[in-house]
C-alpha cells in the first residue's frame, strides 16, 4: 500500500483543520453551541492537564479542584482589578506555585496515600476559603467581572491549544518517558540517574498552571461564585473519570472522554431530566467494566472479542523514541 | 586506586544491625565478589552505597569523594551503576525503551537524543539481545530480563557496577553465559562488585570475595582462601 503523506503530517493536518474550524465556529451557530463548546474545552483542559501528571506516573491526584477552584478565585478577587489575560496568567502561575508546595509536602507519599492526600488538601482549601470569607471578608460568595462569551470561547480555545501541545511534547520527549518510568518502578528510575522528585514536582505544577488558568476564565461565565462552587469535587473526580473513559494512555483518548462525557451529560440532562444522573452512571460503569482500556481501546476489544480472546496482552500506549 | 571504600559502616533497623562496623574497599578494575548466608546485610549494604538506604553511621567514599547521604540519581550520575535482586525493569515499555532512559539520564551531562539511540542498540548487542529491541520487557524470560537490566545499568556509562544476585534462577548453561558477560564487563575496565549465592560462578570469576555473616565482615581474600577458610564452611554448612 503506497502512502503519499507520513501519519504524523496527516493528523497534524487533521488537528489543523478542527482548530481552524473551530476558530471560524461561533460566528455561525448559536449560542448555546458556543457555551456547550466552552463547557467541553474546559473538561478537555482538566482532563489532558491531570492526566499529563496522573496518567504517566500513576499518582493520581484528586485535588485538581483546589487548584481549578484557585483560579476562580483569583478571577473574583482581581478581575476588575487587572485585565484579562494578567488574570488567567495569575490563575495558572499562583496555582502552580501552590502545586509546587504541595509536591514538596508529599514526596514521600505513595499510591493510595497520595490520592488521599491530595482529596484532603483539596477539601482542605474548600473549608479554609469559606473560613476566611465568612469571618474575614464577611462575605460568602463573591460576583466576577462577566466577560461575554465569544471572548470566553476564544481564551478557552487557547488554553486550550496550548495545553494540547505542551502534553503532547512532554510526552513525546524524554520526560515523557521517564516519566512512564517512575509509573513502572519509581526505584529503578531513579537509579538510572532520573531526579524522581524534580520531576514529579515540575510536572504536577505544570499540569495545575493551565487548571488555574481555566478557572480564571470559567469564572467569568458563572459571575457568581462561592467556595462550594469553586472547589467543587467534582472537578477533581470529572477529569479521572473522563480520561479512564476515553482511555488513560494517550491524548486523543483523553480528549475523547472528555468531549464524549460531556456531551452525554448535556444530552441526557435535556432529553432525560429526571433520569439523567441514572443513565449517566449507568453508562459510566458499563464502558468501564468492559472497555478497561477506556473508548480508545474499543479497536483492540473488539478484535480480541472476534478472534474469541488473545493471549498476549495489548501493549498500553507510550511514547516512542524518534 | 580505591573506587569504593566503607569505613565503620553501620545500618539499624530500630535495634537490629542489618550492617554493624564493615570496612571494606574495592579497587578499580577489580571484579569483587559478596557472599554470605540469607539474611547476612549483602543487598543492604548494595543499598547503602547506591543511595537507597543512609548508613546510621560510617562513611562511603566513591572515587575519593564521600557520597554517604546524596541521592541515588546524583550517585548514578557520578558512575555507579546497579541491578536489583529482584528484577526491576519497566515493564510495559519495549527493550530498547528501558536501555534508552539509562543512556539519555544516567550520564554525568545527559545525552543527546539521536547518540543515546544508537548507544543503546550498541549495547543491545553487547549482552545478546538485538532480537529483542521491540519486545515488551515484561514478555522476556527472567534470564533476559536480567540482561536487559545490565544493559540498562551500562546505559549510564559506570565507572562501578554493583550485580545483585544476577545468577539467581537461571539454568546452569544460562550460568555460564552470564559468566561470559559479567568477564565481558570486566575487560571494558569497569569495577564489578557483585552479590551472588552461584558459588561456582562467583569463585570463576571473582579477583576477591568478601564475605558477611550477620551483618559483619568475617574473611576477605581471594577464592581459594575464601573456599578453604574454615569461618566462611562453618557459617554455610554448620558445625
Amino acid at each position: 500500500m503506497r502512502r503519499t503523506i507520513s501519519k504524523k503530517i496527516f493528523y497534524l493536518m487533521l488537528f489543523s483543520l478542527i482548530f481552524i474550524l473551530m476558530v471560524i465556529m461561533p460566528s455561525y451557530v448559536s449560542p448555546y453551541t458556543i457555551i456547550l463548546l466552552n463547557s467541553i474545552f474546559m473538561y478537555i483542559i482538566l482532563t489532558v492537564s491531570w492526566a499529563l501528571f496522573s496518567g504517566p506516573t500513576h499518582y493520581l491526584s484528586l485535588a485538581s479542584a483546589a487548584f481549578f477552584g484557585l483560579g476562580i478565585y483569583v478571577s473574583a478577587i482581581l478581575g476588575d482589578k487587572l485585565p484579562l489575560l494578567v488574570v488567567i496568567g495569575l490563575g495558572g502561575l499562583i496555582s502552580f506555585l501552590l502545586a509546587l508546595l504541595v509536591g514538596l509536602s508529599s514526596l514521600r507519599l505513595r499510591g493510595m496515600y497520595f490520592t488521599i492526600f491530595t482529596f484532603g488538601l483539596s477539601e482542605l482549601i474548600r473549608h479554609s476559603v469559606q473560613w476566611w470569607e465568612v469571618n474575614k471578608t464577611g462575605t460568602v460568595g463573591r460576583w466576577v467581572v462577566a466577560v461575554d462569551h465569544m471572548t470566553v470561547y476564544y481564551v478557552m480555545l487557547g488554553i486550550l491549544l496550548i495545553t494540547l501541545v505542551v502534553a503532547y511534547l512532554i510526552r513525546h520527549s524524554k520526560y515523557g518517558l521517564a516519566l512512564l518510568s517512575i509509573g513502572e518502578s519509581e526505584e529503578a528510575a531513579e537509579h538510572i540517574g532520573i531526579n524522581i522528585n524534580a520531576m514529579k514536582m515540575i510536572t504536577f505544577a505544570i499540569s495545575t498552571f493551565f487548571m488555574g488558568a481555566t478557572g480564571a476564565i470559567m469564572a467569568t461565565r458563572w459571575s457568581y461564585i462561592d467556595p462550594s462552587i469553586a472547589f467543587n469535587p467534582l472537578f477533581s473526580f470529572m477529569p479521572v473519570l473522563m480520561a479512564i473513559f476515553g482511555g488513560v494512555g494517550n491524548i486523543f483518548g483523553q480528549i475523547l472522554g472528555a468531549g464524549v462525557l460531556t456531551l452525554l451529560a448535556d444530552v441526557l440532562l435535556t432529553k432525560f431530566p429526571y433520569y439523567y444522573m441514572l443513565l449517566y452512571g449507568m453508562i459510566l460503569v458499563v464502558v468501564v467494566l468492559f472497555l478497561p482500556k477506556g473508548l480508545t481501546g474499543l479497536k483492540e476489544e473488539v478484535k480480541r472479542w472476534r478472534e474469541g480472546g488473545s493471549v498476549n496482552p495489548v501493549r498500553k500506549d507510550g511514547p516512542r523514541p524518534e | 586506586m580505591q573506587i569504593l571504600e566503607g569505613r565503620e559502616v553501620k545500618k539499624y533497623f530500630g535495634g537490629l544491625a542489618a550492617v554493624s562496623n564493615v570496612d571494606f574497599h574495592i579497587d578499580q578494575g577489580e571484579i569483587v565478589g559478596l557472599i554470605g548466608p540469607n539474611g547476612a546485610g549483602k543487598t543492604t549494604l548494595f543499598n547503602l552505597m547506591s543511595g537507597s538506604l543512609v548508613p546510621t553511621s560510617g562513611v562511603i567514599r566513591f572515587k575519593g569523594e564521600k557520597i554517604t547521604g546524596l541521592r541515588p540519581h546524583q550517585i548514578c550520575k557520578r558512575g555507579m551503576a546497579r541491578t536489583f535482586q529482584f528484577v526491576k525493569l519497566f515493564g510495559n515499555m519495549t527493550v530498547l525503551e528501558n536501555i534508552l532512559l539509562g543512556s539519555l539520564f544516567g550520564s554525568p551531562t545527559g545525552m543527546h537524543e539521536v547518540n543515546a539511540k544508537r548507544e543503546s542498540l550498541e549495547l543491545l548487542e553487547f549482552v545478546g539481545l538485538s532480537a529483542m529491541e521491540g519486545s515488551l520487557a515484561k514478555d522476556l524470560t527472567v534470564a533476559n530480563q536480567k540482561r536487559v537490566e545490565v544493559a540498562r545499568a551500562l546505559a549510564t556509562k559506570p565507572e562501578l557496577l554493583l550485580l545483585d544476585e544476577v545468577m539467581a534462577g537461571l539454568t546452569p548453561t544460562e550460568v555460564g553465559s552470564a559468566i561470559e558477560l559479567i568477564k565481558k564487563i570486566g575487560s571494558r575496565g569497569i569495577t564489578v562488585f557483585m552479590i551472588e549465592h552461584v558459588m561456582k560462578a562467583i569463585m570463576t570469576v571473582s579477583d576477591r570475595i568478601i564475605v558477611l555473616h550477620h551483618g559483619e565482615k568475617i574473611a576477605e581474600g581471594i577464592p581459594e582462601e575464601i573456599a578453604t577458610n574454615p569461618k566462611v564452611i562453618e557459617i554455610y554448612l554448620g558445625t
